[in-house]
């Protein structure tokens, strides 16, 4: 076990170093775009703090500098990025280790690759998607600092709702496997989750904290990028992991 | 969504559970926490008080969809 925890970790590292270069190349642009645009309007600040320390500029636009800077813009789109994400893709790794651990051989009945293809196609669906077509990802400087807390609870509200209807959408499904057998049952058990979650969705509260005349393209851009960081993220931990799990001789085989 | 054989071969025998649950109850909590620091700490919540954590992880926090302002 503890085996199968540091290679779920390893696997979460690596992906997030690939989710890392994803997100520098294709995200960073977004993050500084956005952070231009809010020195531009000088509409609040992040912190809501005074002028002080404001001497940093960020990449040239002096308007700006309206908020204390305690990390500058190039750790914080580098070595923060990358720790960030790391952080957050080996934990997410070790997670799915632990989850791996529980399904194999019991809700799914696949070789080592394929419980882990599933597992990561899954997880990214219900960890990440479901939540995220509710709540997507905004960019900096989108989304007042005042509701962060009540944002935040409504995400989590979301992402424990979608984690509640696949339980309860997986035991359907078995129910229904000695019976309808197993192409039905998962089709059943998709259809369970899908209508608890429309239901959830439907249910909380709609945020939208869109600036008037926001550019339309950088908030897609955005949103794009930080979809496509996760999806890299989950792809790779559950290909990487289920490589890491088979023995060396099964690993190359055709 | 429970048991399906689209990919054939041999499925491993499951991993008892009395092995699996002190893992996963240590680092389960370990790993939640990790996840806390790059994703709320110092947003909607706070142990420490500065906002160093946030803002350098700043853009991860963004860019992996967290609420963030």
């Amino acid at each position: 076990m503890g085996q199968l925890l540091l290679r779920g970790m390893l696997a979460g590292l690596i992906a997030s170093l690939l989710a890392f270069g994803f997100a520098k190349i294709i995200g960073e642009p977004q993050v500084e775009r956005a952070i231009a645009l809010e020195g531009q309007a000088h509409s609040h600040s992040h912190t809501g703090a005074a002028e002080t320390q404001a001497e940093h500029s960020h990449d040239g636009n002096a308007e700006a500098a309206d908020e204390p800077e305690l990390v500058s813009r190039e750790v914080q789109a580098g070595a923060g990025l990358l720790t960030g994400v790391a952080v957050y893709g080996t934990a997410l790794g070790g997670l799915f280790a632990l989850a791996y651990a529980f399904i194999s051989g019991r809700l799914l009945h696949l070789p080592p690759r394929g419980t882990a293809l599933v597992l990561a196609a899954i997880g990214f669906l219900v960890l990440y998607f479901v939540p995220y077509l509710k709540y997507p990802a905004n960019p900096p400087a989108v989304g007042q600092g005042e509701t962060i807390g009540y944002r935040t609870q409504l995400y989590f509200a979301m992402l424990v709702f979608s984690l509640m209807a696949l339980a309860i959408a997986v035991s359907f499904g078995r129910q229904a496997f000695e019976k309808l057998g197993g192409w039905n049952a998962s089709i059943l058990g998709a259809g369970v989750y899908l209508v608890l979650v429309a239901v959830a969705a439907y249910a909380l509260p709609a945020i939208n904290e869109v600036p008037e005349k926001y550019p339309a393209d950088l908030l897609w851009n955005f949103r794009i990028a930080a979809l496509g960081t996760q999806a890299i993220l989950w792809a790779a931990i559950g290909l990487l992991f289920g490589w890491l799990v088979v023995g060396s001789r099964e690993r190359f085989a055709r | 969504m429970s048991q399906s054989a689209v990919i054939s071969g041999t499925s491993a025998a499951p991993i008892p559970l009395k092995e699996i649950l002190p893992w996963a109850v240590f680092a389960g909590l370990l790993f939640i926490l990790a996840m806390y620091f790059v994703g709320i700490e110092e947003g909607a919540m706070s142990i420490f008080n500065s906002m160093y954590v946030h803002e350098f992880v700043h853009d991860g926090r963004h860019l992996l969809g967290f609420p963030c302002h």
